[in-house]
């Protein structure tokens, strides 16, 4: 399975796609922190991260499918599938090496913005004036908010042989899981289904996280969302109709 | 027990040689796969033994690499089995696929990936010891030495049919399947991957698939031809050729698949 991973990695390393949309990601969520004055940290006043993590999950929304689009849509485009199907691997040792090197891709655009953190721990008045448990834990829920957003990534590209459709399915799912069953539960409003449709959602749970409480029911929400989307990844693949 | 290996052998095989034909040989029962309504392979059964090369002939759409893809275990049949070197393509999967070579149809390869990384990849899967030898053996085994540090993209395509064999017989699996090995190979190639081919199928059983009858004749001690997915001869060349009384190849072929 190490075998996989590594290529994996190696072969997203060597693509433009990522360095592009990992630069984008970059690039806009500085320009937006930093320098555009209606978003700008510098003009809000408060030495805090919260404009970057309620912008983060939407720029993930994007970033995450174009790095897992092409992960196992190449694969079937290619007939390349077969070079690991005849391989002693099972299909969770490929599915779960794919998904990895995806997620440390995510954490490659992550890292970057500690810069950010660092700024404004200098920047607080007094210096380190910042809540540094809320920021922990809105990192791990970032995280945890990527690695749901490329499980759903990983099989839009197990049904389909186009990366573009990949991606678009991908982006889908993952706004209908951060903001759909947000908006679902305000229309049901006062009843019993908006807590299931509230419980679905992957912002509360993240928003719960942001809050800097490491509460295992947000942590199984992530993990079984993961599971759930890789589990059908391996329908889409153990059936193999290519 | 000792006493017994001193007898004289009197069976055609030594009991070494059985084993090895027992647990080393392809064995096919009634194996289909149905798309709907159509019948793309439809009960076929044959077998083929280590030390010789089976050829496995039949027009294009016969269900050839449909067969092929069932036996590596990448197609689940529709119903019957087939049974790798002592293990059954579906229930030892795994088990099966540790000595089996494979080489896809059209030659699929990571093109991404630099020669001699992909095959330092394909040897990591099967979690080779001394893998950096295994490569380099394998490379000079094929022919590659001086395309080793280009890109499978830039290779031509000869070179890559080269990467293609290379990735299915690094483990040095006892099995292989080979599924059109020689197709868009110069003269000059082709001679160098035959002699390759018919090296390997000295201890392995091999099975290929081709289009070219002088390459049956070349290679193959067996022949299996398929057609609309059901078997019309398995023989070997030679009783192929005395029963249909003629030494063409080709007009037995097309006797038979017309």
């Amino acid at each position: 399975m190490y075998a996989v991973f590594k290529r994996e990695l190696f072969s997203l390393l060597n693509s433009l796609m990522a360095y592009i949309t990992i630069g984008v990601f970059l690039l806009v969520s500085g320009l937006l922190l930093w320098f555009f004055p209606d978003t700008s940290i510098l003009e809000y006043g408060y030495a805090e991260l919260n404009g970057f993590f309620s912008l983060a999950p939407f720029l993930f929304m994007f970033l995450v499918p174009a790095i897992t689009m092409r992960s196992f849509a190449e694969e079937r485009r290619e007939g390349t599938y077969v070079l690991l199907a005849s391989r002693p691997l099972t299909d969770w040792q490929i599915i779960l090496a794919k998904y990895f090197a995806c997620l440390v891709l995510v954490l490659f655009a992550l890292l970057p913005t500690l810069i950010y953190y660092y700024s404004i721990v200098q920047l607080g008045l007094p210096q380190g004036n910042i809540d540094g448990g809320a920021v922990t834990g809105s990192y791990i829920g970032l995280l945890l908010l990527g690695g749901a957003f490329a499980s759903t990534g990983i099989f839009a590209s197990s049904v389909t042989k186009n990366q573009v459709i990949a991606f678009a399915v991908a982006v889908f799912l993952s706004f209908i899981a951060y903001s759909g069953f947000d908006a679902l539960a305000k229309i049901f409003a006062l009843g019993t289904l908006e807590d299931v449709f509230l419980w679905l959602s992957v912002n509360e749970h993240f928003q719960s996280m942001s809050r800097g409480v490491l509460d295992t029911r947000d942590l199984v929400y992530f993990l079984s969302f993961i599971l759930l989307f890789l589990g059908a990844t391996k329908l889409a693949i153990g059936g193999r109709k290519w | 027990m000792r006493g017994i290996a001193l007898q004289p052998v009197k069976t055609a095989f030594s009991c070494h040689d059985r084993f090895k034909i027992e647990t080393l040989s392809i064995q096919v029962e009634g194996l289909s796969k149905t798309y709907g309504q159509q019948k793309a392979v439809d009960q076929i059964s044959f077998r083929a033994v280590p030390g010789k090369v089976l050829g496995f002939l039949g027009p294009n759409g016969a269900g050839k690499s449909t067969t092929m893809r069932m036996l590596t275990g990448y197609l689940q049949p529709t119903s019957g089995s087939a049974n790798l070197g002592g293990f059954d393509t579906q229930r030892q999967s795994l088990e099966m696929r540790r000595i089996l070579g494979y080489l896809p149809e059209n030659t699929p390869l990571y093109t991404d990936m630099y020669v001699r990384e992909f095959l330092s990849f394909v040897a990591d899967t099967y979690q080779l010891e001394r893998s950096a030898i295994k490569v380099k053996e394998v490379i000079a085994r094929v022919g590659l030495g001086d395309e080793q540090h280009k890109k499978i993209s830039m290779l031509s395509k000869g070179y890559k049919q080269r990467v293609g064999l290379a990735q299915a017989i690094i483990h040095d699996p006892s099995i292989l399947i080979l599924d059109e090995p020689t197709t868009g190979l110069d003269p000059n190639q082709l001679t160098d991957i035959r002699e390759l081919i018919r090296n390997l199928g000295k201890d392995k059983t091999v099975i290929l698939s081709t289009h070219i009858m002088q390459e049956v004749e070349a290679l193959c001690d067996q022949v299996v031809i398929i057609n609309k997915g059901k078997i019309v001869a398995d023989a070997s060349l030679t009783e192929l050729k005395s029963k249909h009384q003629t030494d063409s190849l080709e007009e037995i072929f097309r006797g038979l698949t017309r």
